[in-house]
């Protein structure tokens, strides 16, 4: 086996376990490569059909194309999709002009947390990568949360031998991240690899593309003539640049993601 | 296209993929050594590094190497790491994943955590201390761990102006200790993590060690394999999404392919591969390896279920309720004998408390020690015996490393962890009770109904307890109805079992049972008539020595049915 190999073998071995050990799951869908290769995951694992619904958070600011492609596959894969909105924040104006940190507290991790109490999930299946900043480092591959959604990051329970927390109070819920052990070029070598179709939004145009996807106002295009997968993977090599050096919200202040996952957010 | 062909091709040299830990006592360098080697290899991401800068200009403190990895606000206040991480490097000769783990004691657990996952671990010692407590307690948790490939980095010898001797006397001490825990040192070097010598470059300094490079003692360490042996699939799901029928798990041990004789344990029912299933076409394979996750499909239908092992039909696991175990302490309060925990092997969840505490074994001397008001505490590790309440299928760690270890829960957190040393192959008999080496076979609240469709009597398949001294047992069921106060003979296993006010009692060997005048029932719930002592012995040799001309008579002589028992009416399918 490859190393990407290894690391399919070990994510859809991590779904499997979500999806016997968990009560009612749910995959975190934000349309980008790393859930996209989720989804993809699911299907592996599950012999082509996906046994859990897919779940948007959606912003209300997300690129538009984003939107629009997100109802196309939806619609092609027969997928079970549920989008939630803070709704009462963005009817009160919330928006990033309000403070970035504020406004991701508000329409991302409010708006999922409220999600996962109305539906009572036990489980969310999200595509978070230990490479993409300090805070997701430290991460376990099944994450409790609290009756409050709250990240007990300094006391976190060993895992070890593939024993993952399965045991948890009713009201908690699980975080599973199934992608923790990638990086951004595993991503792209494994779309490259099983031709997974991805948003054209990460291919060039007029010299820049996005290479992490976000909110239209908080979200930047790096220069890169990349046009197609074997081309990003290129540009990976040679970077030195963070993935998420475009996300306005990361740079607002060192601990920021911390912060922000502390309290429930992705 | 072509790129997936590539892909496919079995010359394609696949690049060797290590997975590295690096342990020792806290403030002995460990982040140090590793955000080090990073920066010096250009193996991080600008944003992280600017992220360091940023703070050390904020803050006024010296760049932090340590701080590329403890990303914490908590573990830079502090400067220490509390949590695990890991991260990816290469060299020219393969890649690595490095672990970073918490050298403090609060946090052993995330140590073992972040060890669990590797294959081989360093283990970092500062020259100007030298050896201390978490030094040992981590060489231990590496070898109760099984990890074999151990190094040595003694790092800091800035401070001790990279003194030949000092570097030499703490790794011969650390060699003995490793040695006796049965561990080869298998690379030796000494470094400085903040002045960057022997890093990546020989250092001047340090010209007298001859040794590697911290980049080629990486690249010196062999990886192993869990290919070359016997095949071992734990089951962890059973799935019918459509009209296939998919056993699924991931492989920890050997190789399978389609038309090999399998065995599914603890029932140790034999079948044979027919298919490895796949979504996609071309995922379809005739054979797999060790790492993969498959999707078995096989020629019999038996009642399958998450924490059965699948493994060649000749060498299948142990099948065991009773094992001895070096287990490590993660829990705040004690592990208690007698207490129940739930254990967590491979893919099966049983019941389980330790009957003995063998002794503890002191991590900075490896001596056996009596364990002190017959606990275990946090941190301590120890031998224990443990029991089962069901059996199920297992290997000794020495042979198999997924299938002979365990963690154990209490409520709702990991508390322990240990490896199998030795267990009692049961087979596939099935214990009813049992009382340190007494085990008997009970079928004494099996319900039984008569099944109208197929005018048959039928035995209701349940999960059967294991009962002890001082359990309940039920008394009344639907096809039986027990006194408060009665014994049980079981001549198969030579036990007799007094219940008293409900409960156990007392469980004998049947050598030593004197009857009492209390109702009398053998392993199966029928009534033992006998009135007296000597109508008992009577019975007992009668009843020991049946054969297949004399059991007839015998039985019908002393047993009877219909005392405590009777066929209710099953009315499941029922029409007339
Ligand atoms: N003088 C000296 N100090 C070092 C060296 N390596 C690490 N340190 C310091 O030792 C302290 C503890 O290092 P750290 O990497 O956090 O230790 P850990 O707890 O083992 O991860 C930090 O203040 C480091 O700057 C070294 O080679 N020489
Ligand atoms: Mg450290």
């Amino acid at each position: 086996m490859d190393h990407i190999q290894s690391l399919e073998a070990y994510s859809i071995f991590i779904l499997r376990e979500a999806k016997s050990r968990l009560g009612r799951l749910g995959l975190l869908w934000s349309i980008g490569k790393d859930s996209t290769v989720l989804l993809w995951l699911a299907k592996k694992a599950f012999f082509g059909h996906c046994p859990f619904p897919f779940i948007h958070v959606d912003t209300g600011y997300k690129i538009p194309e984003m939107i629009s492609y997100r109802d196309k596959v939806v619609k092609e894969l027969g997928l079970e999709l549920i989008v939630h909105q803070n709704k009462e924040a963005l009817a009160d104006g919330m928006g990033p002009d309000k403070g970035r940190l504020v406004c991701c507290q508000a329409l991302k991790t409010g708006a999922l947390n409220d999600m996962t109490r109305t539906y009572g999930f036990d489980g969310l299946i999200v595509g978070v990568r230990r490479d993409e900043e300090g805070s997701r480092s430290k991460e376990r591959v099944f994450s409790e949360r609290n009756q409050s959604d709250e990240w007990d990051y300094t006391n976190q329970p060993p895992e070890l031998w593939g024993q993952f927390k399965t045991d948890f109070p009713k009201g908690h819920h699980i975080r599973v991240h199934p992608l923790l052990q990638w990086n951004e070029i595993d991503i792209w070598r494994y779309i490259e690899a099983e031709n997974i179709p991805v948003i054209d939004l990460y291919f060039t145009k007029n010299g820049r593309r996005f290479r992490s996807l976000g909110c239209a106002p908080c979200t930047g295009r790096i220069k890169s003539e990349a046009s197609n997968v074997s081309e990003i993977i290129e540009e990976l090599k040679n970077t030195n640049t963070g993935e998420r050096d475009g996300r306005a919200q990361d740079q607002a202040d060192p601990y920021a993601m911390q912060k922000l996952r502390k309290d429930g957010y992705m | 296209m072509t790129n997936k062909a590539q892909y496919m091709t079995p010359e394609v040299k696949v690049r060797e993929r290590l997975k590295l830990v690096f342990t020792g006592h806290v403030d002995h360098g460990k982040s140090t050594v590793i955000g080090r080697l990073l920066y010096d290899t250009n193996s991080l991401n600008r944003g992280i590094i600017d992220k360091v800068k940023k703070i050390s200009a904020e803050t006024g403190q010296p760049f932090e190497f340590a701080f590329l990895l403890d990303a914490f606000e908590e573990e830079q206040k502090q400067g220490i790491t509390i949590d695990t991480t890991q991260l990816q490097f290469k060299t020219e000769k393969r890649d690595y994943v490095i672990i970073d783990a918490p050298g403090h004691k609060e946090f052993l657990k995330n140590m073992i955590s972040g060890a669990a996952d590797a294959e081989a671990a360093f283990l970092v010692i500062d020259a100007a201390r030298g050896l201390e407590e978490q030094s040992r307690r981590h060489a231990h948790m590496l070898a109760l761990l099984g990890l074999n490939q151990i190094g040595v980095i003694v790092n800091k010898m800035d401070l001790v102006q990279y003194d030949r001797m000092t570097y030499e006397k703490i790794v011969a001490e650390i060699s003995q200790f490793l040695a006796n825990l049965g561990l080869e040192t298998s690379v030796c070097l000494p470094l400085s993590a903040l002045s960057g010598q022997n890093i990546v470059e020989p250092s001047p300094e340090l010209a007298w060690s001859n040794g590697p490079t911290l980049i080629e003692a990486l690249d010196s360490l062999a990886k192993g394999t869990e290919d070359d042996l016997s095949f071992r699939l734990p089951l962890q799901d059973v799935y019918k999404f459509d009209d296939r029928r998919i056993l699924v798990g991931r492989i920890e041990a050997g190789s399978i392919k389609i038309g090999d004789r399998v065995a599914l344990s603890p029932g140790r029912k034999v079948t044979t591969v027919t298919k490895l299933a796949a979504w996609l076409a071309r995922d379809e394979k005739t054979r797999a390896h060790a790492g993969e996750s498959v999707g078995l499909m096989v020629s019999d239908e038996f009642f399958n279920r998450r924490g059965e092992v699948v493994s060649s039909a000749e060498k299948p696991p142990l099948v065991s309720q009773r094992f001895k175990a070096s287990i490590f302490w993660m829990g705040r309060s004690p592990l208690i004998p007698g207490h129940h925990y739930k254990l967590k092997l491979a893919t099966s969840e049983t019941e389980a408390w330790v009957s003995e505490i063998i002794h503890l074994i002191d991590s900075a001397t490896l001596d056996a020690l009596p364990p002190t008001n017959n606990r275990v505490g946090f941190n301590e590790v120890a031998l224990v015996e443990m029991n089962l309440s069901k059996p199920i299928a297992l290997d000794l760690f020495s042979s198999h490393k997924a299938t002979g270890r365990f963690v154990l829960i209490s409520s709702f957190d990991v508390v322990g962890g240990g490896i199998i040393t030795w267990a009692e192959d049961t087979g596939d008999v099935k214990y009813g009770f049992i009382h340190g080496q007494l085990k008997a076979r009970c079928e004494v609240f099996e319900e039984y109904y008569y099944n109208a469709d197929e005018m048959a009597v039928n035995k209701i398949a349940q999960e059967k307890p294991l009962y002890t001294i001082g359990d309940l047992v039920p008394l009344t069921g639907q096809s039986y109805v027990y006194p408060e106060f009665f014994d049980i003979v079981i001549f198969r296993d030579l036990v007799a079992v007094k219940i008293r006010a409900g409960q156990v009692a007392d469980i004998l060997p049947l050598s030593d049972y004197a009857f009492q005048g209390w109702p009398l029932v053998n392993g199966r719930g029928f009534g033992v008539m006998v009135r007296s002592q000597d109508d008992w012995l009577r019975a007992k040799a009668d009843l020991a020595t049946l054969t297949s001309e004399n059991q007839t008579a015998r039985v019908q002589r002393w047993l009877d049915f219909n005392t405590y028992r009777h066929i209710p009416i099953g009315v499941h399918d029922y029409s007339i």
